[in-house]
């Protein structure tokens, strides 16, 4: 049963991505234009960019996931889904893990696996991406699930965008001063495992913890 | 309760409802009860508490006070999730999907009844045709139809209906009233919201008249 709806879930989600496609593309244009702006406004000057470029990935793709995160509950609160959602027979906080994965999947993932397109416009170290990449596909998941938190607790309010953003971020800094800690520690030549490990560690409490608690923030909004 | 009540337990009973918002009472406290093959019509003017009650009962709102019983057990959300189905205002229809897409989604989350596809609901409810139709392009009185294909799809004996006779036809009011014929027969239950201006389906019913409650 639970399977059965988790694969309905993510079929809808992805017939919905379809017929609105160009919505779609919206967070990984935003990561594209941040890059590209940062890149212009240093001149394009290898010297000075190689050194940030790792930490101004990581704060697009922060930003880009922020973009796209008060969306994540809210339209199915609107038309009804979310009541749907709470009478049927699988619990709450499976649906809203499968939701958040799905949304993880459709809007972080392109921008991550653009990272490397990215990277070289920031001149970014090649040495330096498989760190960032691993930092990015273990924090990701984690803003993701943060964010869901979050956008449950905000869902009943009409314009919560500024409000989303005000809750979210300073759940978030732990997260981006691991990310990118990491990757700085490995471009100074030292282990990044130590930073990664407690990313999946992070990842792991979150995956356990967040959904239960959007589910729970869920019934209280949206009673 | 008259004596001539059968021994079993009813579908569904309240005991002592009640439910207040901000300290200002909305209905209760009530006590009525639903047997198979039974409808409930729930009576009562705009603001009278009818939708509430049928969020009350669904387990969307927490009652203030006493309980809600089905079949004899006290309501806890994996025998809600069995039992009840809920239609309300918001049908939970996604504007940017197909009618058919939209029940298939609907069926993966809740469960379908035996010998029925999405496809032969939506012949039923006279959306015949509609099936590749974004939701978004279909009026009012058209949603509403698909929200009862998604109603008799649901495999939960127990309907909650919430006002179904709204933006309907003459032809819809009858084929409501059919579905709720056809679903009681096959041993279901029914509670409908109405204000009271439609016909009442032909079955065995009970009324609950809602009035304003005294603040």
């Amino acid at each position: 049963m639970m399977l059965h709806a988790a694969r309905a879930l993510m079929r809808r989600d992805l017939q919905l991505l379809w017929a609105r496609r160009g919505d779609a593309l919206q967070p990984a244009l935003f990561a594209l234009l941040t890059v590209v702006l940062f890149a212009l406004s240093l001149g394009g000057d290898a010297k000075q960019l190689a050194p940030v470029a790792a930490a101004v990935l990581w704060l697009a793709v922060l930003l880009a996931g922020l973009l796209a995160l008060d969306n994540l509950f809210r339209s199915d609160a609107e038309d009804g889904s979310l009541e749907q959602w709470m009478l049927a027979p699988v619990p709450l906080w499976w649906l809203i893990l499968v939701r958040t994965g799905m949304h993880w999947l459709t809007t972080a993932l392109p921008v991550i696996l653009a990272v490397p397109l990215l990277g070289e416009l920031l001149h970014l170290p090649h040495a330096q991406l498989p760190a960032l990449l691993a930092s990015l596909l273990l924090g990701t998941p984690i803003l993701s699930l943060l964010g869901a938190v979050v956008a449950a607790l905000t869902v009943g309010m009409r314009r919560a965008g500024i409000l989303v953003a005000l809750l979210a971020l300073p759940l978030y800094v732990p997260v981006l001063v691991f990310g990118a800690g990491a990757v700085a520690a490995h471009a100074q030549g030292l282990d990044a495992s130590g930073a990664l490990l407690l990313l999946g560690a992070g990842l792991m409490l979150a995956l356990v913890f967040a959904p239960m608690t959007a589910a729970a923030a869920l019934r209280i909004a949206h009673a | 309760m008259p004596d001539s009540r059968p021994t079993t337990a009813p579908v569904l009973a309240a005991h002592a409802l009640a439910f207040s918002r901000d300290d200002v009472p909305v209905f209760g406290p009530l006590d009525f009860a639903v047997d198979a093959n039974e409808a409930l019509l729930v009576q009562g003017g705009n603001g009278a508490g009818k939708t509430t009650l049928l969020r009350v009962l669904a387990g969307l709102l927490r009652a203030d006070a006493g309980s809600v019983l089905i079949h004899g057990q006290p309501a806890q959300h994996d025998l809600r999730a069995q039992h009840i189905a809920y239609l309300g205002h918001l049908p939970g229809l996604k504007a940017d999907l197909s009618a058919l897409q939209n029940l298939h989604y609907l069926c993966g989350l809740h469960g379908q009844r035996p010998r029925q596809t999405p496809e032969t609901a939506m012949t039923i409810v006279g959306l015949a045709g509609y099936q590749d139709a974004p939701v978004r392009t279909l009026s009012a009185g058209q949603k509403k139809r698909l929200g009862l294909a998604r109603q008799w799809l649901s495999p939960a004996p127990l309907w909650l209906l919430d006002e179904p006779y709204a933006n309907l036809d003459l032809d819809g009011i009858t084929l409501v009233n059919k579905m709720v014929q056809a679903h009681l027969h096959a041993g279901g239950a029914a509670l409908i919201t109405t204000h009271g201006a439609y016909a009442a389906p032909p079955v065995r019913t009970r009324l609950l008249a809602l009035g304003k409650a005294a603040a």
